[in-house]
């Protein structure tokens, strides 16, 4: 019984761990995560941007494009929405908005 | 071309509009241009319909300027794009003033690649460089210029700072009237793709020639306006889609993507070499360390509490007391005693004298006298938009805000509406979806407005001397909570739907400068005046006579004959329930309607000589001050919610609404209080 959960355990671990190389690596290895998933004071550069219609223009127009670097500044009292810096400025954002943002190469901000 | 055609050319009026995004200092610069007094705010979107000034220039040339809502785009999203996007193409500007601020340059001259493709003339005019100076870094304007190859002067429009330059610039490109176009924005396969597209349009002859690269990117990339705004024949519209797919898509890269894309691309090789900063980009600026306190995890809140009570404190507290008994004492005791003096000595009848002083003087002086607290609470406000605190009470506040199906945006609205309704409602221009806007319009009111402090004052004075501050908050909190039920009531039912998006900009924290913050106040100070000065005083007047006058035409010995009374006999039934059945009471609440200071006005005349305490109860007198906090608010509010709701159906709702809860609020205030007066008596 106990060798049975320990196998569910460690197969539930092992497809989670191929999920990870397999689904959220790009093809240089980094891992990609959303804007909504790094951490505060964390960076990382825009590979993807879900999202349509007016939502996707508006996010767009504010410079959040491929290639551009999106430092996560901080989250507000209530835990929503965050504050980002985006091309020398800053940025409100909701969550759900940052979900559809996609980065790789993402490091630690350093001043 | 002969003589006089050629002075045609240079007498010919000119038209220039400014153009540039939200808070880049665009109506500071129309300010500066043309004289007027339209006031500035630090939060994006203050401008939310065009305005035009007149000026003449050195030459004697009429000129046009016209001061456009500040955008981020020209997509066809938001009313403040398509309302800039429908001027830029339809009245063909001679120069387009494009505004770009110096320190956030990236972001401002993507819209410059677009406007550069309108076919007009532009100007750039960088605007802060004395913030940018004061920062350290530089911009090789010269180097800007070349590569833009578009002219470029660096001003700072609140400093006055290198405005005459761009005027002399302006006409020099307008006398010239020639349209340059800006080259390598795109990458070599884009580009001929676009000139490709502008080939079709060409045998088509539906493009203006001078706008061809405009259409052709809209085209490009699906823009639905541009689409259906060319009757394109099926062998048309496949000619350019045949050219429009020759761009292969990447994986999760669409048309208006890759346009944006090489927009930025291009804006970055030039800033790149354009601008030099002292210190590297996101490094933390003077503004994000007051955001480290102000919009901190645990300190934002407790910040922005403490900020609404002092905003409540310095109002209504000794200062705002001690402003307010300086203004009284002066108008109602030394300037009234003055008047009656030479009226006196002037041999002036009796009922003139009374007209003069207990109707016109007694009515608007009561009034008047609440003046110095109004513009008090009125600077403090502006202070706060000024700043740029506003943009940041809106991203503290987004969460709650939602939870009653609105958007951190809204809070703006919401904040100015205890100053005054009508640029609190005007302000939710700036919302982005019709249900947003049309439920902050319904709860704007409900923010209790300036206007209606001297009725609650004049109540505290007679009723509640020592617990003033107490009697004020607690309505102005009744307020808030009538406006959060209001927005879960109709959230669920009338107005439901999507959340709109909060993709919204933290302007840099500001120093207020005095100028525009004087603007601000003189905006309020004049309307102020100009309605103490018409219906105030025509009110008190028309009050004073009804009220000594019986419908004979006789002068009665009483009010209670006159025909005020028999009008506000017949109203105040409805109030019964309410504790203030009282004629005066009700007459009071009607000429409310044409201004909320005209119910103290009003009050003042009725009851010269006799105490409020005569007909209103402590009790009652809560009772009334929730009906004025809640009802229909004046005639300028409700035409500006009017002209916003865009819908006379709506707009009646809202007045019925609102005097609905009024009614509904105050008559339980009054059955409950008594009840429980009743039991603890």
């Amino acid at each position: 019984m106990c060798n049975f959960s320990f196998g569910i355990i460690s197969l539930v671990f092992f497809v989670e761990l191929c999920y990870y190389k397999l689904v959220k690596t790009n093809l240089s290895g980094d891992t990609m995560k959303t804007l909504d998933e790094i951490k505060i004071g964390e960076q990382g550069t825009v590979v993807r941007i879900g999202s349509s219609g007016a939502l996707r223009r508006r996010i767009i127009d504010m410079g959040i494009t491929p290639g551009a670097v999106v430092i996560k500044r901080k989250a507000a009292p209530f835990g929503d929405p965050i504050e980002i810096n985006v091309r020398g400025y800053e940025l409100s954002i909701r969550r759900s908005e940052a979900k559809e943002i996609t980065l790789d190469s993402i490091t630690k901000y350093k001043s | 071309m002969n003589s006089i055609e050629k002075n045609n050319a240079e007498t010919k009026p000119l038209k220039l509009v400014l153009a540039g995004n939200p808070n880049c200092g665009k109506t500071t610069l129309f300010n500066q241009l043309t004289g007027s007094k339209q006031y500035v705010g630090n939060w994006p979107g203050v401008t939310v319909e065009k305005k035009e000034g007149k000026v003449k220039n050195n030459r004697g040339i009429d000129v046009t300027i016209t001061d456009l809502p500040g955008i981020y785009s020209l997509s066809p999203y938001t009313p403040e794009e398509i309302v800039t996007r429908n001027c830029l193409l339809n009245d063909d500007p001679d120069v387009i003033i494009d505004i770009v601020d110096a320190t956030n340059m990236e972001r401002n001259l993507y819209l410059t690649t677009q406007l550069a493709e309108l076919g007009r003339p532009i100007v750039i005019a960088l605007n802060m460089i004395d913030i940018l100076e004061k920062r350290g870094d530089k911009i090789d304007i010269d180097f800007l210029q070349k590569s833009l190859g578009i002219p470029v002067v660096g001003i700072s429009a609140s400093k006055n700072i290198g405005i005459d330059k761009l005027v002399d610039k302006v006409f020099e490109v307008a006398s010239k009237g020639k349209y340059v176009e800006v080259k390598n924005i795109y990458s070599p396969e884009t580009d001929r793709v676009l000139r490709d597209i502008e080939d079709a349009l060409e045998a088509v002859k539906q493009s203006p020639y001078h706008r061809k690269r405009w259409t052709a990117v809209k085209l490009f990339e699906g823009d639905r306006v541009t689409w259906a705004h060319y009757n394109f024949t099926d062998v048309q519209k496949k000619h350019i889609d045949f050219h429009i797919n020759e761009v292969k898509l990447a994986k999760n890269i669409d048309r208006e993507m890759i346009i944006a894309d090489e927009r930025y691309k291009y804006i970055c090789s030039i800033t790149q070499k354009a601008v030099r900063r002292s210190k590297p980009v996101g490094c933390i600026t003077f503004s994000d360390k007051i955001d480290s306190v102000v919009t901190n995890k645990y300190l934002a809140l407790p910040v922005f509490l403490l900020t609404m009570l002092m905003v409540f404190f310095i109002t209504f507290g000794p200062l705002g007391n001690l402003l307010r008994d300086g203004a009284d004492w002066l108008i109602n005791t030394w300037f009234a005693e003055l008047v009656s003096n030479f009226l006196v000595s002037a041999n002036a009848a009796e009922w003139a004298q009374s007209l003069v002083v207990d109707g016109v003087i007694g009515g608007v002086g009561a009034v008047v006298s609440f003046l110095p607290q109004i513009m008090l609470l009125f600077t403090l406000l502006s202070l706060l938009e000024d700043s740029g605190y506003m943009a940041r009470a809106a991203f503290i506040m987004d969460k709650l805000l939602r939870l009653i199906g609105l958007s951190g945006k809204a809070f703006v609205p919401m904040l100015m509406g205890f100053g005054c309704t009508v640029p609190a409602v005007m302000a939710t221009r700036t919302l982005e979806n019709q249900k947003d806007k049309r439920l902050t319009i319904l709860i704007t009111p409900f923010m209790s407005c300036s206007a209606k402090m001297p009725v609650y004052l004049l109540f505290i004075s007679a009723f509640f001397p020592d617990a003033g501050p107490f009697v004020i908050f607690g309505i102005y909190l009744l307020g808030m909570v009538v406006s959060v039920l209001t927005a879960l009531l109709f959230k669920n039912t009338i107005l439901k739907g999507k959340n709109a998006p909060f993709v919204m900009e933290l302007p840099p924290y500001r120093m207020p400068s005095p100028k525009s913050l004087w603007l601000h106040v003189w905006d309020r100070l004049k309307d102020f005046l100009v309605r103490a000065g018409t219906v105030l005083v025509g009110a008190t007047v028309l009050i004073w006579f009804l009220q000594r006058f019986d419908f004979g035409m006789h002068m009665v010995a009483s009010a209670d004959e006159s025909i005020l009374a028999s009008v506000g006999v017949f109203i105040a039934p409805v109030f019964a329930l309410c504790g203030f059945g009282d004629w005066r009471a009700s007459v009071s609440l009607v000429t409310g309607l044409a201004a909320k200071e005209s119910i103290v006005s009003t009050m003042s005349v009725l009851f010269s000589g006799t105490a409020l305490s005569t007909v209103f109860t402590p009790l009652s007198a809560i009772s009334f001050l929730v009906f004025v906090l809640l009802y229909t608010p004046c005639v300028a509010a409700l035409s500006a919610i009017s002209r916003e709701m865009n819908s006379k159906k709506w707009t009646a709702f809202a007045v019925v609404y609102q005097l609905c809860v009024a009614w509904l609020a105050s008559a339980l205030v009054y059955q409950f209080g008594t009840l429980i007066m009743n039991i603890v008596g």
